[in-house]
């Protein structure tokens, strides 16, 4: 195999593995930060920076673990050079708790048993907002890309243990939100 | 059996009951179903124009301080220049007068000092004589 196809085969199985993850990174990104056009570019600096580091990805987590965890390095400097930028327009484009709530599937519920569970995912992204990046992030892969806590620990470079402890915290937080609003 | 049943007994984590368990899994298709809308969603290169109108307002500013603090400058400069010449001639006329004044000055006390001393060449022994020609020229 010449040089030449083996940077071919490279190239088309990186292309393969963005039309594969991007979904996924965008809406873990969304959840994050509730602003479309910040998971957007977000999503967008992922995907090249893994790119240029391609070469050096060996292959000793799955490619989607390499992916969530500059994703979420990524996320972490934006909110680190965001708080640094005090003096400028902190201007957010978050969308409302509410609104982000209405995104939910009617299935064979009743209307009213439609606003009871959008009033509770609502709860649930509000409770989200108080969260602390860690604790944040810990919840949002398990809970909405339902991943389990070895890949978690993975993504975040933290133990099974320290994820377990932040995702317990989470947990405990949502609780009470869902309990104070009953 | 639910996903998070599946994930029981497993490498999961804590598990919450079974409401709170079922708000969770409104709240993943919630996102799931926003995200995929906002995924699938066309959107305008907004941003890029947006940004080039900021530049070009940048630079408008930009363009004008740098030219009204350079006009400005020059304009102080000019009138600084003005002022000085402006001082320097008025002191250069004052100069003038009082040379002038003081050369005046000069002459007249001259002729003063020319009038006592001829007025006094006339000696001692001679001041009667020289009153009584004072009467007859008079009278």
């Amino acid at each position: 195999m010449t040089a030449q196809t083996a940077e071919e085969l490279s190239a088309q199985e990186f292309a393969r593995i963005v039309e594969t993850h991007r979904p996924q990174i965008f809406r873990f990104l969304l959840a994050s930060t509730r602003d479309v056009d910040l998971a957007e570019t977000l999503t967008q600096e992922c995907f090249l920076k893994a790119h240029r580091n391609w070469s050096h990805f060996r292959g000793d987590s799955t490619a989607m673990t390499w992916l969530m965890r500059i994703a979420i390095n990524l996320q972490k400097d934006h909110w680190r050079n965001r708080r640094m930028q005090f003096w400028r327009q902190t201007r957010s484009n978050s969308v409302d708790v509410d609104e982000a709530s209405e995104w939910l599937p009617s299935g064979e519920r009743t209307a009213e048993q439609q606003l009871l569970a959008r009033e509770r995912v609502g709860q649930v992204w509000k409770a989200v907002e108080g969260l602390s990046e860690r604790q944040r992030t810990v919840f949002l892969l398990r809970y909405v890309e339902e991943q389990d806590l070895g890949d978690i620990a993975k993504a975040t470079g933290l133990s099974e243990g320290t994820v377990k402890a932040h995702l317990s915290r989470a947990l405990g937080k949502v609780r009470a939100e869902l309990g104070g609003k009953r | 059996m639910n996903w998070f049943e599946s994930k029981k007994g497993t490498a999961a984590g804590p598990q919450p009951d079974a409401e709170l368990e079922q708000v969770l899994v409104d709240f993943r298709q919630s996102a799931h179903a926003w995200s995929e809308a906002e995924f699938n969603r066309p959107r305008a290169v907004r941003v890029a124009a947006h940004s080039a109108w900021r530049h070009a307002l940048a630079w408008a500013l930009g363009c004008v301080v740098v030219a009204g603090g350079v006009s400005g400058g020059i304009y102080e400069h000019r009138r600084d220049v003005v002022a000085r010449q402006l001082a320097h001639d008025r002191i250069l006329h004052q100069q003038q007068l009082a040379a002038q004044q003081k050369a005046n000055e000069t002459d007249e006390s001259l002729l003063a000092n020319v009038d006592t001393d001829v007025s006094r060449s006339v000696p001692a022994a001679m001041e009667p004589l020289a009153q009584l020609m004072d009467e007859n020229g008079t009278n």
